[in-house]
């Protein structure tokens, strides 16, 4: 395998090859990505980074590629992460959202990784963010991810989105149904794609009175509902043009306030997850636990008595090096 | 902490029209827990290095049913070796004479698989054939 110094090149020079890499590396935890970001860090913060979430079928991949296209006729470059489950029986994944953005394979100006979700036990969230991170330091203009569409996983994944937009589509549960799903509280922008179907006048205002309920008079900015067709390409610059609105109220809205409270959470997942590598795998806690229930301590017992172990090591080395 | 899984695209290079084959190989190698990248019909050579760029896949594994596969494998190679992507482990399958089968894999391509292979046959050797490159190498 190449060595990181050789990807780090690679990365500056602009090789996709390099940005595909430090994914893999930052999918599969491997130290080389930290030392590659750290390296490219001040060029983070370019990208706007627009999360696509919505139930199954409502047409994420097709709206991403017509998206991309409408970016790119703007002369835009894109980088585009596309997240599929992962099986929890094998941990394999099969990742066909390639198949709706075939033609923009071979255009220069964009990326498209598709990336499983691995057990989203917080690694989705992380390895989103890290994905990000190094797109938007390769130089993309604009990060678009697309979620898994179900579950928990979606927040984990807005977490790493500056605008989020909701995908819904007429047929698949009316505007209560999204309220209930939990869906209207991460979307910035709603958009009602397949907007022929019938019903999707319908589905429009029962969102629009949602949204109208949630922020009337409590928030400065009014989710708007979009209605487009992205098998037609109908109504994707009017989504656009709504993304952008976001974009300029962000930034007249402390944008950078906003994005480091993100990278505040990114640094306490990460820290949580260092330190309970550390714990399970170097603290030797798993055996002091396992002799602690041997002795018929009830779990909460145990973890008290271990975490008062760990406070007083942590104080006793505070001391030893003062 | 690395939990490093095994990454293939698997491909439908050419005109033929047939990828139940294709989908079939897919969806065993992710049963026994690759991460499976597929690509629907009628993929270019260069299209298929370009994905196995973008993706960084370990394996790229061709489905070939229109008898185009003596043209199509040096090609997709070709296109690999192009991007720097001499590494990859290229394979595949469908309905490929056996002497053809011979001379491909005598010219450095890998293992071939012809009509009646046992699916779970294919998954063994790409994990096997992983195993001994990544003990070598990372």
């Amino acid at each position: 395998m190449n060595a990181s110094p050789d990807i780090t090149e690679r990365f500056k020079r602009g090789d996709k090859g390099a940005v595909a890499r430090a994914i893999s590396w930052a999918e599969n935890g491997d130290p080389r990505f930290a030392t590659l970001i750290a390296d490219v860090y001040s060029k983070v913060g370019h990208a706007w980074r627009i999360g696509i979430t919505g139930p199954p079928g409502a047409g994420k991949s097709t709206l991403v590629n017509e998206i991309a296209k409408a970016l790119r006729t703007r002369e835009r470059t894109v980088g585009i992460l596309a997240v599929d489950p992962s099986s929890p029986l094998s941990g394999g994944a099969l990742l066909g959202d390639r198949i709706r953005m075939e033609e923009r394979t071979l255009d220069k100006g964009i990326y498209i990784r598709s990336m499983a979700s691995r057990g989203s036990h917080g690694g989705l969230s992380r390895t989103t963010v890290d994905a990000c991170d190094a797109m938007d330091a390769f130089g993309f203009d604009e990060i678009v991810v697309e979620t898994v569409g179900v579950g928990q996983a979606e927040y984990d994944v807005v977490s790493a989105a500056d605008t989020v937009v909701v995908v819904l589509c007429p047929g698949a549960g009316d505007g209560v149904q999204a309220m209930k799903a939990g869906l209207l509280e991460v979307a910035d922008v709603l958009a009602v794609n397949k907007a022929e179907l019938p019903g999707a006048d319908r589905l429009i205002m029962d969102l629009e009175e949602a949204v109208h309920i949630r922020l009337a008079g409590k928030s400065t900015w009014m989710t708007p509902v979009v209605a487009c067709s992205a098998a037609r390409g109908d109504g994707i610059e009017d989504l656009i043009a709504a993304v952008e609105r976001h974009r300029e109220h962000l930034k007249a809205h402390d944008l950078d306030g906003i994005r480091r409270e993100k990278r505040l959470a990114q640094v306490h997942r990460v820290l949580d997850e260092r330190i309970a590598e550390h714990l399970w795998s170097g603290g030797g806690f798993g055996e002091r636990a396992r002799a602690l229930l041997d002795s018929g301590r009830s779990p909460y017992d145990v973890v008290a008595e271990l975490f008062s172990a760990l406070l007083a090591e942590h104080r006793h080395q505070k001391n030893g090096a003062k | 902490m690395t939990d490093r899984k095994i990454r293939v695209l698997v491909a439908k290079p050419g005109l033929d029209g047939h990828d139940r084959g294709a989908k079939t190989v897919a969806s065993v190698l992710r049963d026994s827990g690759m991460e499976v990248i597929y690509t629907g019909l009628h993929q270019t050579p260069e299209m298929i290095a370009e994905v196995a760029v973008q993706e960084d896949v370990d394996v790229v594994g061709l489905s070939i049913l229109s008898g185009a596969h003596m043209e199509l494998f040096p090609r997709v190679r070709e296109e690999l070796k192009k991007r720097g992507l001499d590494h990859v482990l290229l394979t595949g399958g469908g309905i490929i004479p056996g002497e053809d089968m011979e001379k491909l894999e005598s010219q450095g391509f890998a293992k071939l698989f012809g009509p009646g292979t046992r699916t779970d046959a294919i998954a063994e050797y790409i994990k096997t054939e992983m195993k001994r490159r990544w003990a070598h190498t990372s």
